[in-house]
């Protein structure tokens, strides 16, 4: 079944999240981390969660993850309520997580390895396409402390990409690259998206990176995590960081992003 | 290589002024052997077969320990880092005989087991068990949360998460561990061989040692600690340098 047979078939909404909720017990007593949260994205969608930290952006990615689960409320991929990782969910951190004691080959047939149906050589063949997608087939054998933040963080994508998961969720996986290799990475992931034809799920504080990106920025407040507001960005791909029309967006979402705080800031005041 | 020759250059100094200085009679003494004498025992006891026999004998002694210490030892650290009742309990005991020196386990293997191979086995599993167990323990409670969290995301579960991610991302500390269980290993049988006095199976070196001292013969209580301590440097870069050198190349740590 191609990519395309399977857009048709499929459901409208990829991603389902209906009034969510997730609290903690920490030392400071219980936090609310998201407060029934509700969120629809269809197939092929780039969704950019934007909010200050401490707003459940990073909870919900990882409940989607299938690494946490609510505690009220459902998430359903495809239909179906999530009950634990699965390998059409993929994640990337904000470190890369790669594991040092693999070579970059190695790493990237992990996720790969852990699928069934596949022999050997063909995950390698796979793992390969991927390293070239993100520009580093001349580094298969490379060491992980061989490499820069950015190679890092390629690497980290193709093993994202590389078992071929519907959805991708990214949390942060820029933040701790210089702004020349981000460029660059914004770039690549726009590249990839509308080659690979994927349903992206992009958490970040940074609003220009929110609006270069997303189709939709859909704004977080924090303590308790809530949706404020969606914004929908309607810019021709392929954007780029440093564009006018992207800073007019970016502006109008900072502003709200300022508005929706403030109350907040008073409260922890009192 | 250029270390090498200077590691080389510095010791073929200290032995030459040493001889220089035993020779000038400025170092005039019965206490103190020569470099020559400690050769000529090295040379009469390689050729009469002493040395190397007894060095056999200590090295089964060490490597029977030392390898069961390893396959309890590891799997223990194991279940202390994953399960928090194993903490409680084992956890507890093993931190509490660690800080125990090992040759005082040797009354009490005496006293249950006798001068046999027995007590002086007990000796070195006491003396390297523990350690093994907690560096291994607190290698895998070291490992950041993010490898099993990138590992699940990407469907490692259970027993795969186990020895796909922990054993190998604790590694550097697991063998850290090991080389501390190795050098408690080879204190704790040099302390057994110079308690412990088993003729039948055969004299180790610790027991040559104790000998030397019996009859004075200086020359040879400084032989034998030459040979001891070449096996322990051997031994060392045999059974540890493999991981080593793996590990400088993937983690990028520095060698030594």
């Amino acid at each position: 079944m191609s990519i395309d047979t399977e857009l048709i078939n499929a459901p409208p909404e990829k991603l389902v999240i209906d009034k969510v909720s997730k609290h903690f017990d920490t030392s400071q007593g219980r936090v609310t981390a998201l407060e029934s949260v509700s969120l629809s994205v269809r197939e092929g969608e780039f969704v950019c969660l934007v909010g200050p930290s401490g707003c459940g952006k990073s909870t919900l990615l990882n409940m989607i993850a299938g690494l946490e689960m609510p505690d009220s409320g459902q998430i359903l991929a495809d239909g179906q309520p999530i009950r634990g990782p699965g390998s059409e969910r993929m994640m990337m951190f904000q470190e890369s997580a790669l594991f040092p004691w693999l070579d970059v080959l190695g790493n990237v047939l992990f996720g790969l390895r852990l699928k069934p149906g596949l022999g050997d050589a063909e995950r390698r063949d796979v793992a390969r396409f991927y390293l070239k997608l993100v520009g580093l087939e001349k580094f298969t054998h490379s060491n992980v402390h061989e490499l820069s933040g950015g190679m890092k963080q390629r690497v980290a994508l193709a093993r994202a990409l590389a078992p071929n998961p519907r959805l991708l969720l990214m949390d942060e996986p820029f933040a701790a690259l210089d702004a020349m290799t981000r460029e660059q990475l914004y770039r690549d992931i726009q590249d990839i998206w509308t080659q690979r034809k994927k349903t992206i799920l992009f958490v970040t504080h940074n609003v220009r990176e929110a609006v270069c990106l997303g189709d939709r920025v859909v704004l977080f407040s924090p303590h308790p995590g809530r949706i404020q507001e969606r914004f929908d960005i309607a810019l021709p791909r392929h954007r780029d960081i440093n564009s006018v029309d992207l800073a007019s967006y970016a502006t109008e979402i900072t502003k709200a992003l300022k508005r929706h705080l403030r109350p907040q800031m008073e409260d922890i005041a009192e | 290589m250029k270390r090498l020759w200077v590691s080389t250059l510095f010791f073929a100094c200290l032995i030459a002024v040493w001889e220089i200085l035993i020779r000038k009679g400025v170092w005039d003494s019965p206490l103190l052997p020569s470099p020559t004498d400690i050769a000529v025992y090295l040379t009469r006891g390689m050729r009469s077969g002493e040395l190397i026999d007894a060095s056999w004998v200590t090295s089964k002694r060490l490597f029977l320990g030392y390898f069961v210490s390893l396959v309890v030892g590891l799997p223990l650290g194991l279940l202390n880092a994953r399960f928090r009742f194993v903490q409680d309990t084992l956890g507890v005991v093993a931190l509490g005989l660690q800080t125990l020196p090992s040759v005082c386990w040797a009354p009490v293997a005496l006293i249950t087991f006798g001068q046999n191979e027995v007590s002086m086995f007990f000796i070195v599993l006491m003396g390297s068990l523990f350690s093994i167990m907690l560096a291994t323990s607190a290698g895998v409670q070291s490992v950041p949360p993010i490898y099993s969290r990138a590992a699940r995301t990407m469907g490692s579960r259970g027993f795969h998460t186990w020895y796909a991610v922990m054993l190998p991302a604790s590694l550097p500390f697991v063998v850290s561990g090991m080389k501390q269980g190795w050098a408690f290993a080879w204190r704790s049988l040099m302390g057994a061989e110079i308690y412990v006095i088993v003729q039948k199976t055969g004299a180790g070196l610790g027991l040559l040692l104790h000998y030397g001292r019996e009859v004075h013969d200086i020359a040879a209580v400084a032989g034998i600690m030459v040979v001891i301590v070449v096996i322990g440097l051997v031994a060392d870069k045999i059974m540890f340098s493999p991981f080593e050198r793996f590990m400088h190349k993937r983690w990028g740590t520095s060698k030594e």
